[in-house]
Order: C-alpha cells, then structure tokens, then sequence
C-alpha cells in the first residue's frame, strides 16, 4: 500500500474503522438525515443482484441504484409513516470487520464484510456479503463518495426484500 | 404421492365442503372468494395437480441463451427443469434436471454454456439434445437396457411465443397459441413497443415471502391499492417534478383462459416511449424520435397503445408481463400455502444503448423490485392479508368493484377473470373431498 500524496499523513485502518462503525450506529439508530450526510453530494449507493454480483448499473438491472436524488428520496420515504414494510421500523445491527484500506487511488477504496441483521415482527433475517466503499478525505473525517453492497446469498428468498439500508 | 395416509382436513375446507370457493353472482353484482382458498393445505396440494401441473407455465426467455450449449437451470412448477439450447439443432430444449440412471441433477449451475452435462455421481454423460452419450463400464450391463431410451427426459410439452419459452408437464394441453388466447396481442405490444426484439437485462430479483401467490396474482393488476398503499412513490414522483393530475384512467379487458389484462395511461414516465422530468431533458429528442418510430411503422393508433398506455398482464397462472415505467417479468410458485417464491427480470429492447438502458433501469427501480419503492410494501401488504385471514372471524373477501359498469382499470374483473378460471379447475370444495 502506497500512499499517493507523501507529505499527507497516511490513513490508519482505525481512522476508517471508526468511520464504518459510527456510519453503522447511524443506521441501527434509524438517524438517517445524519447518514445520508455522510455521503458527499455526488455520492452513491448501491446494491448489485446476488446473481450478478459484479453488475454494471448501466446495463445490468441492480437491486438498488441510488445517486443522490433517489438516496434522499429513499431516506425521506423511510422516515414518513407510510414506507409501509420500514413501518414500524425493525430493529437492526449492522456489523463490519475484515476492513481493509487501499489508499493508491485519488479516492480511498474501503473493503468490509459485514452482517446485517434484522428483526420485525417476530421475524428475524440476516444480509451476509462485502462492502466496497470509495472515501473522500473531508474536514478532519472521511465522505462516501460511494457504497456499493455486495451479497453473499445466493437469493433474497430468507429475507425478501431490501427495504431496510444496509 | 402416498394415498395411505389420511390427509388432513383443516377446519376451513370442512366449513366450506359442498359450496363453491369462488361465489360469483352477477345479478347482485357480487363476487366473493372464501379464504381458505388462500390458507388450506388441502386446496394448495389440489392447485399443484389441477393448475401447476396442467397449465403452459412459463420457464424462461430465449435471449438468456442464444448460443448452442447455453443453459439455464430453475424451478417450473415447482420442480427442478432446465433449458439449454441444442448444439446440433439450435432447438431450445427442455429437460427434467434428473439423471436417467438413479437421479442426481445433471445441471448444477444456474447458468453457463456446456456441450455436455455429466452426472458426477456415476458419470453417465448426456449432450445438450439430451442423448446419453457416456456410461463408464457400459459392457457390465446386460441386453436389457436400452441406453438409447434413457436420454434426458423432455417436459411433455414445450414451445415458445417471440422468444417467451413455456412449458406443460400436460401432454395433452392446447397448443400455446390456443392457451395464450387473446394476451398474444398484448405480448406483441410489449415486444413491439420494445423494436420487434427483446432481451432480459442481466441480474435476476428471486425473493419469497409470507403470503399465497393468488394474493400476488391479484396485486399485479391492482389499480385500486396504488394511491394508498404506494403514496411515497407518488411524494417521489412529484418531488422530481412528475405532474400527477392526469391520474391513471383504462381498462381491464378479458382475454380469454383466465389471462386478464389492466391497460391505462398514467402519470409516469414510459423508456419506450412517453418522456418525464425523471429521464432528463437531454433525453426528451430521444424519446420524441423513438415514438416517432414507432407511429410510422405501426400507425398513431397502436403506437399510442405502445407508447402511452401501460399494460398489467397476467398470463394464467402466474405469468406477470407488467410494461408500466420499465418492463418486467415475473413468476412465481407457492411451495406452501402461505409461502410465494418470485422471480423476476428486466425486459428491454435487445442491444439497447447504454443511455437508454440506464434510464430504463433507473425508471425500473424506482418502483419495482425488493429494493424499490414500491414491491417491499406490496410484500407488507399481502403479508398482512395472510395474517388477517388466520383470524377466522372474517371468511370471504371482496372482489366486486366495478361489476356495475364497464370494468375500469381501478377496478378488480381482471382478477375475477382469474378467480373464474382457477374455480373452473380447481371445482368446489366437495369436489377436492371427493378428489381424496
């Protein structure tokens, strides 16, 4: 691992893992107009099928395909009463770890594995998969540039739907 | 399936015994389904034999493999199929996914390209015609067996409408054409409107829940519930400048065998091809050319049918084609009563360029898929159905809007067109006791 800009200080796993994990209490917090401003105004969220994992969102249909618009459109539509299957809401706990940094690139690309559990109405379901992160340096801290969220299932059948943010 | 065990007969098949399941009474203007058509077990296993094993279901498109030896392996009816096109024919063939010798699946993979597919418990080895063409130690088997007769096994029956695959496990069913009845016209639309040629994009939503699949079937052509149950769409749909005045005005239409059709304009966005503030202005030149297209090759008439009129199909039993903001393709099998498992695609216009196929995709997930804006709260809808319907204190549902007058597309005779032709397979409840 190469830093690309020698006179600024390298970035320690710890300074990311920090970041990934208060991004974390943010979602099991349901605090999502805080979330979403983690994310720079370019930023973007994805969730690629679980059969095409490496699905391309200009020719390849994705669970979810967020710019900006559509992410503040998905936070405002979690947060009113009528996001019918987010109402009322589950209880969540988002987990990160395998973190690993690669700052070689202009933006600073993030890897994690993480569990996502969530439970609902006597229901309980699991997201296993990787997140793949591109950061931004920014006032002391990092923005999300991008969060793509890889799955692990082969299918949703044990969890239906994606409705909760992962 | 054993018949030396006594099956078990929930307390709702036995209220219902001698009456019919579905209640259709025109002269009162009143159509009603007994609920547990959604919950009995008994009714369930009835469904498998009497619709799913005796209907043309749907198995896959012919774009998902184009070049011989290309495959797919899925669930049909609930049983493990798979297509693959022929090297030596081009033919799409059809296969049960069972080895002929002591039956381990052939084709392990969900898709791919193969000339052969080995099975690996004993290695028999059949090509993609389904010829058996390997057996290790062959000569240790006596005259008897005649390996000629033990190529893949076919589904009875398959054929294909403009590349939609279909098969019957019915040998005796109509042909297709004379099964599809009237929705060949509105298969056309879709694929027409798409340029004549159609793929699916690639990335597949498979996803179940905890409802029966006759309460999917309904809500795939459910003008009625969009406004309520669908309201953070709309908010998203005015906050990027969508004007909904127009609303969503149609029809639903009866297309004959219990395929029904809901077709209506609406204030939404089309790829192909009606422009909104969603696609962006650079697009609207892109979207006026490709209507222009399409008045003069098929005339304003059907071109405003392609273009401005969306369409929620059912091809019974559970085939969905819903061309509304994008297209998509959807099917589904119940492996319990109150369990559905969906999967569903992107239908688009083949070699579509990036531009458009991002803005299709991009109007797609808006509202459709379990990620969307809208299909997680249809889930929580007919979830919540279910559970309603467990209470027993309430035994029928209403499906009557609309009997007095000529059925709008808000109203529900696409679903009695269903509901019709499943009672008329399915018979009356005395009828599935008499069936045991």
């Amino acid at each position: 691992m190469t830093a690309v800009v020698p006179e600024q200080q390298a970035i320690s796993r710890q300074q990311v893992e920090e970041f990934l994990y208060a991004e974390a209490a943010l979602l099991d917090a349901w605090q999502l107009d805080e979330w979403l401003r983690l994310f720079d105004d370019d930023g973007k969220y994805e969730v690629p099928c679980n059969d095409a994992p490496d699905g391309d969102p200009a020719h390849d249909l994705l669970l979810i395909d967020d710019n900006h618009v559509r992410l503040t459109a998905r936070v405002e539509r979690l947060n009113s009463r009528r996001a019918h299957r987010e109402y009322p809401h589950s209880r969540t706990n988002h987990q990160v770890f395998n973190v690993r940094v690669d700052e070689s690139a202009e933006d600073i690309s993030v890897t994690a594995s993480f569990t996502v559990w969530r439970f609902r109405a006597g229901r309980s379901s699991c997201y296993v998969g990787r997140y793949r992160y591109r950061l931004r340096r920014a006032d002391g801290g990092f923005r999300i540039a991008s969060k793509r969220v890889e799955l692990d299932m082969t299918d949703l059948r044990s969890v239906a739907d994606v409705a909760i943010i992962l | 399936m054993s018949t030396d065990v006594e099956p078990w007969v929930s307390p709702a098949t036995e209220m219902t015994a001698g009456m019919p399941i579905v209640v259709d009474d025109p002269a009162a203007k009143r159509f009603r389904v007994h609920r547990s058509a959604m919950t009995s077990p008994e009714i369930h296993r009835a469904e498998v034999e009497r619709i799913f094993n005796t209907s043309w279901l749907y198995v896959g498109h012919e774009s998902e493999i184009p070049e011989p030896g290309d495959f797919v392996r899925r669930p049909v009816g609930g049983r493990p199929i798979f297509m693959v096109r022929g090297v030596k024919t081009g033919n799409v063939n059809v296969f049960h996914n069972s080895c002929t010798h002591r039956g381990a699946l052939v084709c392990r993979q969900d898709s791919g390209n193969s000339k052969v597919f080995q099975c690996f418990y004993h290695a028999w080895t059949f090509d993609s015609e389904g010829q058996l063409k390997g057996v290790p130690d062959r000569d240790a088997y006596a005259g008897g067996v005649n390996f000629d007769e033990l190529g893949l096994k076919r589904v009875a029956r398959v054929d294909s409408y403009r590349g939609f695959v279909f098969a019957s496990f019915d040998p005796d069913i109509v042909d297709l054409p004379t099964y599809l009845a009237g929705a060949k016209d509105y298969l056309d639309l879709v694929i027409d409107g798409c340029g004549g040629s159609v793929a699916m994009a690639r990335g597949t939503n498979e996803y179940s829940f905890g409802a029966n699949w006759k309460l999917l079937v309904e809500n795939s052509f459910d003008g009625y519930h969009a406004e309520s149950t669908h309201d953070t769409y709309f908010k998203y749909l005015v906050s990027i400048g969508t004007d909904l005045r127009g609303g969503v005005s149609g029809q639903a239409v009866d297309l004959g065998n219990g395929h029904a059709v809901i077709e209506y304009s609406s204030p939404w966005g089309r790829p192909v091809a009606k422009w909104e503030p969603l696609f962006g202005e650079e697009a609207r030149t892109e979207i006026d050319r490709l209507r222009a297209e399409l008045v003069a090759h098929y005339g304003e008439q059907r071109a405003h049918e392609m273009t401005e009129l969306n369409r929620n199909l059912l091809i019974y039993p559970n085939l969905i084609v819903n061309d509304i903001m994008a297209v998509t393709v959807r099917t589904f099998y119940p492996p319990a009563p109150d369990v559905v498992d969906v999967t569903a695609w992107a239908l688009a216009p083949s070699n579509e360029p990036d531009s458009l196929r991002h803005r299709r995709l991009d109007s797609f997930l808006t509202f459709l898929g379990p990620g969307g804006f809208a299909t997680p709260d249809d889930m929580e809808a007919l979830e919540s159905c279910q559970q309603g319907f467990t209470s027993g204190g309430v035994e029928w549902n209403d499906i009557s809007r609309g009997m007095g007058r000529v059925p709008e597309a808000n109203d529900e005779e696409q679903m009695r067109v269903f509901w019709r032709r499943w009672q008329q397979q399915m018979g009356t409840a005395s009828d599935l006791a008499g069936a045991r």
